[in-house]
Parts: C-alpha cells; structure tokens; sequence
C-alpha cells in the first residue's frame, strides 16, 4: 500500500469543477509536484489534503486510513504557504516551536528540536528576530524549520519558493532537495514553474483544467509528453504533422519512422529542438529551408519552414558552420525522440 | 472543523449577540416609540394607549412645528455649506503639509472632536455673549458700534455647529484625497493648465465623493443636534432635537414629542438615503 | 506635490485659531479670580478649580462617566470582536443587513434613540438605572468599535490562522494565539474610541440618567442650562486638559491619524 493514495478525488464550486477524477499514489520518502497553470486544480488538490477544503467526491488515505475524517487540526501535516504564513508577532524560535507546543513536548525537549530545525534550514542565531525583520529567503527558511519540525507524516508545499528572485529560488530549489532527501519525509509540491518541478521531483503530476494530464518522472514526461498540453507546457517543443501507414510507421515527406501505436491517417508528433538532427540536403530525412536563425551565445535557435511545418531547431555552437537563411536542409530524429500525441496536436 | 468554510452556521453564532441587543435594544424601543406617536395624552390623564392620529394632525396643522423643522433643516443645510467652505480647503492644505507637521494639525482637527460638545459649546456661549470676546474685538476694530446678536439667533447655533462637526468634513474629504495620485497635479501643470483649473478640472472631480460623504454626515448630525441649540439657542430658539426633549421632559406629552422624535427620524433617514442613492449613481465609477 | 503658498497658510491659522478659540477661552476663564465670567486680566487664580470641590455632583458624575465609559466599551468589544470576524471572513445571507443594523446608530438621532430608551426602559423598570446606561451605550458606541475591529480583521491573512492549524492548535487555541494578538491593535482602539464615545454621550444619557446616574456631561449640561459662570469653565477646563493628556498618550501609542482616518463618527 502506497504512503499516501488519492482516489477519484473530485471538488467543485457551484458549477465549476475545479478537480475531477484524480487518482495519485505517492510512495513514502517521495518528492511529488503538481504542476499546472493556474486554475488547474493544483492548489485546491493541496487544499484537500491539507483539510483547508472539503472534499466532494473520492477519498484520500494515509497509510491506509481515511484522512478526510481527521480534523485538519490533527493531520499532523507540515505545510508551507507560498506567504509563508508566519506568525509575525512571534520571534522565529516561537513561530517554529509552536506546533511542538500545540503537542504538549516539554520545554526542553521543544528548546533542542527548535534548535536543531534552525540549523537544519541553517538559520542559527536568529532565534530572537521577528519575521517582519527578515529577508523573503529567511522567512521561508523559517516556514520550512516550522513544518518540519513537527516530524510530519507529509510535507505540503505551496508555490514556496515564488515570491523570491531567481537566483534564490535557484539556490533554494537545491538547498530544499538536499534537506527533504535527508529528512526523508514524503513532499508534495505545487507549482507552476516547470523548472521547479523538475529540478525537485521524483514524478511530477501534470494538471489541466482540474484533470491529470500525464504523470510520471520529469525526465520522462519531458521526453514523451502524452498529449500536446504537456509538451507545450514542459518547455518548448515542435509538432509534427505525418500520416500513418496502418503498419506502425510514420511518413514524413517520405521520410519513414518507427512508431508503434501510430494509426493510420493524420498523426501528431512532438519532438523537441535539441533533439532534431540538421543535415545537407539529400541525407536521410525529410526536406525544409531556414527561415531564421538567432544566436544565443551556447547554441543557435534556427526556425526551418519544413514539410512537416514550422519548426524549431537547437543547434550547439560547436563551431562547426551552421546552414545560413533560406537555404535548404534535411531534418530527421530517432524514434525514441517523437512523441505520439494522443489529442492528435489539438491544443 | 468550526473555523472551516463548511460551518454554515458560524456566522450566525457569533454575530448572535449583537444581534440580541440589536434586536431588544433598537427595533424594539424604536417600534414602541413610534407606536407611543399614535397614543392620546391629557394634562391630567396621562398617556392612554388608545390610537389616535391627534399628535400627527397636531405636527401637520400647527404651523409651530413647520416653523421648527423648517429652522432645523435650515440651520443644518447652512451648516453643511459652512464646512464644506472651510473643510475642503483646509483638508487640501493639511494634505500638502510635510508630514511632522499635519500629525501637529490633525491634533487641532482631532482634538476638539475629543472634547465633549457641551464644554466646546461652552466656549462659544463665552465668545459669542453680548460682552464676549468676539464682540469685544469688533468693536475695538471699530467694525461695529453696538454688540451683534449672538447668542439665541441661528448665527450663533451655526457658528458652534460649524466648529463640532467641521473636522468630520476634513476626514472625509481627507480620505479621498489621500487616494489622489500625488503626481497628479504635476501632470495637469506639464500640460499647462494653471492652478484654478487644476483645482477645478483635476482636484475637485476626484474628491466630490468625499465631499458628498461628508455632507451626508454633516447634515445629518447638525439636524438632530441637540446639546449645542439647546445652550446657544436657549428656550426660545427651539430646533427638533431640543422640541422633542421639552414635551418629554417639561410638558411631559410623551406622545407628541414621540411623534415629533418619529417625525426627524424618518425625515433624516429619507434624506440620507435618498441622497446616497443619487450620490451612488451619479458617482459610481468613482466609487470604485 | 508643491508646498503650501502663505495664503494658505494664512487660511490654516485662521482655522486653528476658530478650532481652539473656544477651548482656549473656557481655559483662560476658568483662571478668573473674579465671581464672574471674566478673563483672568488680574493675574491667574486657582479659586474656581477648588471651587468644584465643593460640588460632590461633578465628581460623583465624573466616577459614573468613568465606570459608565470603562464598561459598556468593554461589552461592547466583546460583542464587536465575534460580530467582526463573522462579517469579515464568512459570506453568508443576511450579512449584509446584519452590517447594517450594527451600524444604524450612527443614523439615529441620539435624540430619538434617548426618547426611544426613555420609554422602553420605564415599561421594562430599567429607568433611571446603571444598567439601563451601560446597555444604552453598548447601542450607540457598538459602530465605533465595530469598524476599527473590522478593518483589522479584514487585514489578516487566513493562510497564518491555516498554518496554525496544520501544526495542531484547536481552533479555541487559533483564536486565542493567533487572531486575537493579530486584530488586537483594532480591538484596543477599538474599546478607547468607544470608551471617549460614551465618555462623551449627552444627547441620548439626558434623557435616561437619573440624579443618582447622571453622568459628568449630563451634569454639566444641565448646570449650563441654569447658568453660566466660572465655575463651569473650571469643570470644562479639567476636561480640556484631561483630554489633551489622552490624546497625547494616544498620539505616541498609535499615531492618531490611524484611529480616525475613516472612522468618521455620527
């Protein structure tokens, strides 16, 4: 039985659905993301397990048990708001003692944790400061040293590291890896920065429209996005038109690929830029002409008028000579790098 | 979960003690009272609950209490215009002061405010007297030779309502200025228009609402005010407020002084409303 | 923005001379050592200050303003803060009549509602009572204290009160940890502009208070009423000061422009 399970979980607002049918097993120790745009479902979804929503349909289990029927109060469960949410009239050693508090831990059992959450965020020596005194980096520092010390059954994270600048969130998303690995508590993150949910996550959970669009590991969902949302959404992306020949093969301007599952008729490939090959015309392939070209220092950006439409190629500046503007080219890709799209490419 | 969204009944929990009061203290008495408007009452009988439209037809034949709501809403219009004169300049001036020396100005609009009515009512008794200071230096500037009639006129109830309830005008219009782009002005005179039509075009628009709001309030305090008629204007000069405390409390005719009472309740509440609801729908687009 | 040109200046302290002119003359006529109103031109003199020792009445009006004031504010407060928290944080039918109930007071002529409290406490035999004052005064300062509660519990972030509960408070202990020390800057100037609003109530108490409850405006009024001398501009003198020292005490505690701005009282 998995760690934590949702099952069919649904919720709407009057008529509007905001999550629908959502399924999830997430494996203790797991670092899990909801990733989607906004309105997608993600929040409201953190929102139910956390208890802060009620739930309308389907169940969520812990370890098996029904935790809908528990009072949010007693989920045990550690959360960090994308505010924050610190108690501002409370110093940073009260802010993070205040669920060991709510316990019943002694005073000086309370006193060595805090201490010890301070420096696992590496936060010592501001015990005594009030949140308003500090950085946006160390008041989410704090938010973290809060729900973690309480030794959580899960970790919720809420858009936590959006309201600071990009470098910190760079250096947080690394920092926030490397402390959830050697805790081990299982984390579920909400995002709609697919950056950061692939620099965190074991798997992340792709949300559209209150619906799971594709779940599975960053690198994967990167690599074969399921439908024409997800390879838009993760980075960007090209889509091919071909026609399927019935016998598992894909034609492109007489260019043929393996593809098993591609049905006859009109098909839809995403394939990304670094991964279509640009060679002289005439090799192995099928034909297109640059229409532009911009250099962006390690690589070049080609955009290519091709036989399968417009595309967008990442060439690495290896210094070899890169195909000037209007002239002809031939593209192909291997076929673990397309992507069948399921929506045929209507998105 | 009793903080959560799903307690449907919460709020109605913890506003159901205010409501009590509400509902015992303030519906209640107002509904006896204006039932007391339509009771009978004799010198020697007393109040007898039995209906009557005897006050009502009193109110509306006996051209005394026309007269009196007739000065009362006169004294409060000129009151409101008097504010309005003197709060909206001097809000615009407090609003351009650096900021060490409003919270020093805005004590000396605050403070009064503080104070009861009836020592600043006072004060003006002592200024405005036949031998007051205010006659005293008319007459040392030479500007009159005999002592101007203060005291018991609607002068002087207007100069002392303007004082108590003028700070109420500043807030107000305060309020909207402070929600005034401070850069605004600066954009009206790049594009050269010069300070009266600055005032006109830029300024005033945008704290009309204020303005409004705060004659709303004005208006509405000067008409039911009671402590400063009753010491400027004496017994003689009666307004609604200090007519209704005498049948209650010398005359002793509860009834008509209920429906004198019932009468500037819902005389003012007309009026308030009513101009909230012009005021709404002329200026929605300012009222965000 | 451009500075204040000098005739605006001259309009400002044309102003502040007519907003402390009368305050300034009850002051200065309170030092008279004449038996009549008069300005203290012979030299200051404390006559009329001992004077109102020798009239219990103020004192014993003062004591009643003091309790009166102290006590309703404080019920007021307790109703106010709950009421407060429901409009501000729940969506619910009636809120909006309910809103506008706790505020009609501020509509009322303190007139009507005196002659309105007049009748139903003599029905009730509340007349005349100490009780019957402090449930008066809950009516009519409730509105004060009402909006400054309110605008600090519209200014809290729920997420604060969330994160609580995830770490296991009940919600007793939310409310009494958590939201209560974040609305407790309202719910104090809250209870003191409430506490001055009932101080300062003359209009409604005339009609309620009896000789033994009448409070120190009351008293005061009714003395103007017979007559006017030095003796009264004594009693209003010690109010002006008293006044001035609170406001002094508030101005460094809160900055007063954050207790009224927007509270423009009826």
């Amino acid at each position: 039985m998995s760690h934590l399970v949702l099952e069919a979980l649904g919720k709407s607002y009057g008529a509007v659905v905001a999550v629908e049918g959502l399924d999830l097993a997430v494996e203790r120790g797991e670092f899990v993301s909801l990733l989607g745009p906004s309105g997608c479902g993600k929040t409201t979804t953190l929102q139910m397990i956390a208890g802060f929503v009620p739930l309308d349909r389907g169940r969520i289990l812990l370890d098996g048990g029904d935790l809908a029927a528990v009072a949010p109060n007693r989920r045990g469960l550690g959360i960090v708001f994308q505010s924050y949410a610190l108690f501002p009239h409370m110093t940073v050693a009260e802010n993070i003692a205040f669920g060991l508090e709510m316990r019943g831990v002694g005073r000086a059992e309370r006193e060595k944790r805090t201490l010890e959450a301070m420096a696992l965020v590496g936060l010592k020596g501001f015990a005594e400061r009030y949140p308003r005194r500090m950085s946006g980096g160390q008041q989410q520092r704090v938010a973290l040293a809060r729900a973690l010390v309480i030794k959580p059954a899960l970790l919720l994270l809420d858009e936590p590291l959006s309201n600071l600048d990009a470098k910190l969130r760079e250096e947080m998303q690394g920092e926030l890896r490397q402390i959830q690995r050697s805790v081990g508590t299982t984390t579920i993150l909400v995002t709609h920065d697919q950056h950061e949910a692939m620099a965190l996550s074991d798997r992340i959970v792709l949300m559209n429209q209150g619906r799971v669009e594709q779940i599975g590991a960053p690198d994967a969902v990167y690599g074969r996005p399921s439908s024409a949302f997800v390879a838009n959404f993760l980075g960007k992306t090209n889509m091919l038109k071909g026609s399927g020949d019935g016998a598992g093969r894909v034609l492109i301007d007489g260019f043929a690929i393996a593809l098993p599952g591609a049905g006859p008729g009109p098909v839809a490939l995403a394939v990304r830029p670094e991964r279509l090959v640009l060679a002289a015309p005439g090799a192995p392939g099928f034909g297109g002409r640059i229409a532009g070209r911009v250099f962006q220092g390690s690589y070049w950006l080609l955009t290519i008028e091709s036989a399968a439409g417009p595309l967008t190629v990442m060439r690495g500046n290896d210094g070899t000579a890169v195909p000037a503007e209007g002239e002809a080219v031939s593209l192909s890709f291997a076929p673990g790098d397309a992507a069948l799209l399921a929506d045929g490419g209507a998105s | 979960m009793s903080l959560a969204v799903t307690d449907r009944s919460a709020p109605y929990w913890l506003t159901a003690p205010g409501l009590l009061v509400f509902l015992g203290l303030v519906i209640v008495p107002l509904g006896m009272t204006a039932l007391l408007s339509f009771y009978d009452w004799g010198q020697y009988k007393g109040i007898v609950p039995a209906f009557t439209l005897k006050n009502w037809a009193e109110i509306a034949t006996d051209s005394y209490f026309f007269e009196v709501f007739l000065r009362t809403f006169r004294i409060a219009i000129l009151v409101t215009l008097a504010t309005i004169l003197i709060g909206v300049p001097e809000a615009y001036i407090l609003n351009r002061m650096s900021p060490g020396w409003r919270s020093v100005c805005m004590l000396v609009v605050i403070g009064p405010l503080l104070v009861s009515v009836v020592a600043r009512t006072l004060g003006w008794a002592l200024l405005l007297g036949s031998t007051g200071l205010v006659n005293q230096g008319l007459m040392a500037l030479g500007l009159i030779g005999t002592p101007l009639e203060f005291m018991f006129t609607e002068t002087g109830v207007v100069i002392a309502l303007t004082h108590v309830l003028v700070p109420f005008m500043i807030l107000s219009v305060w309020a909207s200025l402070q929600r005034l782009d401070p850069q605004i002005e600066n954009a009206a005179m790049s594009l050269g228009a010069g300070w009266l039509t600055i005032w006109r075009r830029v300024i005033l628009p945008q704290i009309v609402p204020g303005v409004l709001s705060g004659s709303i309030i004005v208006f509405a305090l000067a008409a039911s005010a009671f402590a400063s008629p009753a010491i400027i204007g004496g017994r003689r000069l009666k307004v609604a407020a200090t007519l209704a405390y005498d049948e209650f409390l010398n005359t002793l005719n509860w009834p008509l002084g209920a429906a004198v009472a019932t009468l500037l309740l819902v005389a003012l509440v007309a009026i308030i409303v009513g101009s909230n609801r012009l005021i709404e729908r002329r200026y929605a687009q300012v009222f965000e | 923005m451009r500075r204040n040109g000098p005739l605006a200046l001259v309009f400002h302290a044309l102003f502040a001379i007519f907003m402390l002119a009368p305050l300034a003359i009850v002051c200065l006529v309170a030092f008279t050592p004449e038996g009549y109103l008069s300005l203290p031109t012979r030299g200051p003199s404390l006559r009329w200050f001992r004077a109102i020792f020798a009239y219990p009445e103020f004192l014993r009006a003062f004591n009643t303003s003091l309790w009166l004031a102290a006590l309703s504010s404080t019920v007021t407060v307790a109703i106010a803060v709950p009421a407060a928290l429901a409009i501000a944080r729940y969506r619910f039918p009636g809120r909006e009549a309910i809103t506008a109930l706790f505020m009609s007071p501020l509509m009322v002529p303190h007139v009507v509602l005196g002659i309105a409290f007049l009748r139903f406490f003599s029905q009730i035999g509340l007349s005349g009572t100490f009780t019957g004052l402090v449930l008066s005064h809950v009516i009519v300062i409730l509105p004060f204290a009402l909006r400054l509660v309110l605008a600090a519990s519209y200014g809290i972030d729920r997420r604060i009160e969330h994160a609580a509960i995830s770490l296991g408070a009940d919600p007793m202990t939310v409310f009494r940890r958590v939201t209560l020390p974040l609305i407790l800057p309202g719910v104090v100037s809250g209870w003191l502009l409430s506490a001055i609003n009932s101080f300062d109530e003359v209009t409604m108490t005339v009609f309620i208070a009896s000789p033994a409850t009448t409070t120190l405006p009351v008293r005061m009024f009714l003395y103007i009423q017979d007559n006017i001398d030095p003796l009264i501009a004594a009693v209003s003198a010690c109010l002006v000061a008293l006044t001035a020292a609170l406001l002094f005490a508030l101005d460094r505690l809160y900055g007063l422009d954050r207790l009224f701005v927007g509270s423009g009282k009826g």
